[in-house]
C-alpha cells in the first residue's frame, strides 16, 4: 500500500487535544500502517478536506456538537456531495447521548452512534471490522 | 282714725299691684325663685300691721310703706347687675322717699302737714311723674336687653348647630382617619409581603439560573474529565510500550524518546484539563454562594470566557439541536479588575444566556438558510474604564422592548420561562454595584449588543 492510497480516517472534533489523544491511541496501527488519521476542526475543515481525497477516506468520525457547522449538517452534506460507492462509513460522536440525537443520526445516514467518553477498545474492535 | 279706714285698703291695693308689677317686670319668680315665694306676699303684712293695731306704735302706713319699699330694695339689690333693676329702684326712690316723709309728717304733726300740703302734693305729682319716666325708661332697658338676650340665644344656637356640626365632620374625619390608617397598614402588610416575594424571588432567580447551569457544568465538566482518563489510560499503554522497549536487546532510543516526550505532554495536558474542570467548579460554587458584596482583583476576560461556555452549554442542554458560534476578542492587557466577581458573573452570564436565546430564536424562525447564529464578548480599556461588550445576531428587540428590558419583572419569554428580574438584577449590579452603566443597543431582525463600562 502506498502511502498516497492509504486507507484514511478523518476525526472532526473542535477540541483540538482529540488529535493527539487519537494519534497515541492508535500509535501502533498509525506506526505499522494499519491507516492513515486525519483531522479537521469543524464541518467546514472537514467538507474541503473531503473535496481532496474523497476516494481515500474511508471512515468518518465526527463530534455532533461543534460551533458553526454541526455534526448534523455535515453528515447530511457528506450524504448528498461524497456518495459515490465505496461511499464511507460515518460515525456520530456526541457528548449527550439522548434517543433523540441518535435517531436524528441514523435518519440521515449515519452507520454508527457513539457516546463520549469513547470507549477505544470498542472502537478499536469497530475499525478492523471495517479495515 | 280708724285702723280701716279707705286710705289703707287703697295704700293695700297699691302695694299689691306695685309689687306684682315689679316682680313681673323683673321676673322674680324665675330669677329668684327662693324670695320670691316671700316676696309675692309682702303685700299682706298691711292687714298683720291693721290686725296688730293699737300694739304697734302709729303710724302703721309709714311701717307698710317701709316695709314695701325696702322689700323691693332688696330685690334690686339681689339683682344690682341687672340695669333695668336699679333704674327700677332709682325710678321709685323719690315716691317711696315722699310718700314716707309724708306720712311721717302726716302723723307727727298734723297741723304741720296742713301747712305743708302743697309741697307734698307738687312733690307727689313730681315723683310720680319721675316714676313714670323712669319706669318707662326702665321698660325700655328691659326690652332692649331682651332683644340683646334673644340675639345672644340665637348667636348661641347657631354656634350650637356650628358645633354640632363640627362635631359631626370631626366624627367623619376620625372616621376617615381611622379607615385611611388601615388602609396605610394593609398596604404597608402588603408592601412588606412583596419585599419578601422579591426577595424570595431574587434567591429563585440566582437558583433558577444555577438550574440552567446545571447542564453546562456538567458538560464542561464531562469534557475535561474525558480528557483527563483518555491521557492517563493512553499514558499507561506508553509506559507499557516504553518498558516493552526497554527489554529488548537492541533498543530504539529514538522511540523511547518520543514516547517520553508524548508522556510528558500528556501530563500536561492532564494537568490542564483537570484545571479545567476544577476552575468550572470555583465557577458554580461562586455563583450559588451569597455574594460577599467585597471586589476582589478579578480577571474578567477568564470570568467572561467562563460564563460564555457555561450559558452555551446551558442553552444547548436544553436544546440538542442548538449550535451557536461564540467568540471571544479580549484585551489581554487588561489584568486584574476590582469587581465583585460572583455579582459580575451573574451579569455575564445573564446578558450570554440571552444573547444565546436570541440567536436560537432567529435560528428557529428559519428565515435565513445562511444564518450563523453567532455570540461574541469584547473586553476592551477605554479612558481608563473597562467596557464588556456582548453581541449577538438574534432577534433583536423593537424600541417598545428595549424601554422595558431593565425593568423588573418585564420579560419578552413565555410564562414560567423567565421570572423578568434577570437584567433588571444586571442593571442593578453594575449600576449601584459597580458605579457603572450597563447600555443596550438593538435593532429588530439584526441583533442587540449590550456594553457594560465600568470604572477600572
Amino acid at each position: 500500500m502506498g502511502s498516497a492510497g492509504m486507507l484514511k480516517i478523518l476525526v472532526v472534533d473542535d477540541e483540538p487535544d482529540v488529535k493527539d489523544l487519537f494519534q497515541q491511541r492508535f500509535r501502533r496501527e498509525i506506526r505499522n500502517e494499519e491507516f492513515r488519521l486525519d483531522f479537521a476542526n469543524s464541518g467546514e475543515e472537514a467538507l474541503s478536506y473531503l473535496n481532496g481525497h474523497a476516494s481515500e477516506v474511508i471512515l468518518i468520525l465526527s463530534d455532533i456538537n461543534m460551533p458553526g457547522m454541526s455534526g448534523f449538517e455535515l453528515l447530511r452534506q457528506i450524504r448528498k456531495d461524497f456518495n459515490t460507492p465505496p461511499s464511507p462509513v460515518v460515525m456520530m460522536i456526541t457528548a449527550y447521548g439522548d434517543p433523540n440525537s441518535e435517531q436524528m443520526a441514523v435518519d440521515l445516514g449515519a452507520n454508527d452512534f457513539l457516546t463520549k467518553p469513547l470507549d477505544f477498545a470498542v472502537l478499536k474492535q469497530k475499525l478492523k471490522e471495517i479495515v | 282714725m280708724n285702723w280701716a279706714d279707705g286710705e289703707s285698703y287703697v295704700a293695700i291695693f297699691v302695694a299689691f299691684f306695685v309689687i306684682r308689677y315689679v316682680r313681673n317686670f323683673l321676673e322674680t319668680p324665675t330669677r329668684l325663685p327662693d324670695w320670691d315665694m316671700y316676696f309675692k306676699r309682702i303685700w299682706l303684712t298691711g292687714f298683720i300691721l291693721m290686725g296688730l293695731g293699737e300694739i304697734f306704735p302709729r303710724p302703721w302706713l309709714i311701717w307698710f310703706q317701709l316695709i314695701v319699699f325696702l322689700s323691693i330694695a332688696y330685690t334690686v339689690w339681689q339683682l344690682y347687675d341687672l340695669r333695668p333693676a336699679r333704674t327700677l329702684l332709682f325710678a321709685i326712690a323719690p315716691y317711696a322717699i315722699i310718700s314716707c316723709l309724708e306720712s311721717l309728717v302726716k302723723s307727727l304733726s298734723h297741723s304741720f302737714y296742713k301747712k305743708t300740703d302743697d309741697y307734698f302734693e307738687s312733690g307727689a305729682t313730681f315723683s310720680i311723674i319721675w316714676l313714670i319716666t323712669f319706669a318707662v325708661i326702665a321698660a325700655n332697658q328691659k326690652k332692649s336687653l331682651e332683644k340683646i338676650r334673644l340675639e345672644r340665644e340665637k348667636e348661641a344656637e347657631q354656634r350650637r348647630i356650628i358645633e354640632n356640626k363640627k362635631n359631626e365632620l370631626e366624627y367623619l374625619v376620625a372616621e376617615r382617619t381611622a379607615e385611611i390608617t388601615r388602609q396605610k397598614e394593609e398596604l404597608e402588610e402588603a408592601l412588606k409581603e412583596l419585599k419578601t416575594t422579591q426577595t424570595q424571588l431574587v434567591q429563585s432567580e440566582k437558583m433558577a439560573s444555577l438550574g440552567e447551569l446545571t447542564a453546562g457544568i456538567a458538560h464542561e465538566i464531562q469534557n475535561p474529565l474525558n480528557f483527563v482518563n483518555n491521557f492517563s489510560e493512553v499514558s499507561i499503554e506508553l509506559i507499557d510500550e516504553l518498558e516493552e522497549e526497554h527489554a529488548k536487546p537492541d533498543r530504539d532510543v529514538e522511540l523511547e524518546t518520543e514516547i517520553l516526550a508524548d508522556l510528558k505532554q500528556n501530563l500536561q495536558k492532564i494537568t490542564h484539563h483537570g484545571g479545567r474542570a476544577a476552575s468550572i467548579v470555583k465557577g458554580m460554587l461562586q455563583h450559588s454562594r451569597t455574594s460577599t458584596g467585597q471586589r476582589e482583583p478579578t480577571d474578567i476576560n477568564a470570568l467572561s470566557d467562563e460564563y460564555l461556555r457555561l450559558a452555551y452549554h446551558g442553552l444547548r442542554a436544553k436544546d440538542k439541536s442548538f449550535n451557536a458560534t461564540f467568540t471571544s476578542d479580549f484585551d489581554t492587557s487588561l489584568g486584574l479588575v476590582n469587581m465583585i466577581p460572583q455579582d459580575m458573573g451573574r451579569v455575564m452570564l445573564n446578558l450570554f444566556t440571552n444573547a444565546f436565546y436570541a440567536v436560537q430564536q432567529r435560528q428557529r424562525e428559519g428565515g435565513d438558510p445562511n444564518y450563523k447564529p453567532t455570540v461574541t464578548v469584547s473586553t476592551r480599556c477605554v479612558n481608563g474604564e473597562v467596557v464588556i461588550t456582548v453581541s449577538d445576531n438574534g432577534t433583536g428587540m423593537p424600541e417598545a422592548v428595549k424601554q422595558k428590558i431593565f425593568q423588573p419583572f418585564f420579560t419578552t419569554k413565555p410564562t414560567g420561562e423567565g421570572t423578568g428580574l434577570g437584567l433588571s438584577m444586571a442593571y442593578d449590579i453594575v449600576t449601584k454595584g459597580h458605579n457603572g452603566t450597563l447600555e443596550v443597543d438593538s435593532k429588530e431582525g439584526e441583533g442587540t449588543t449590550f456594553k457594560i463600562t465600568i470604572p477600572a
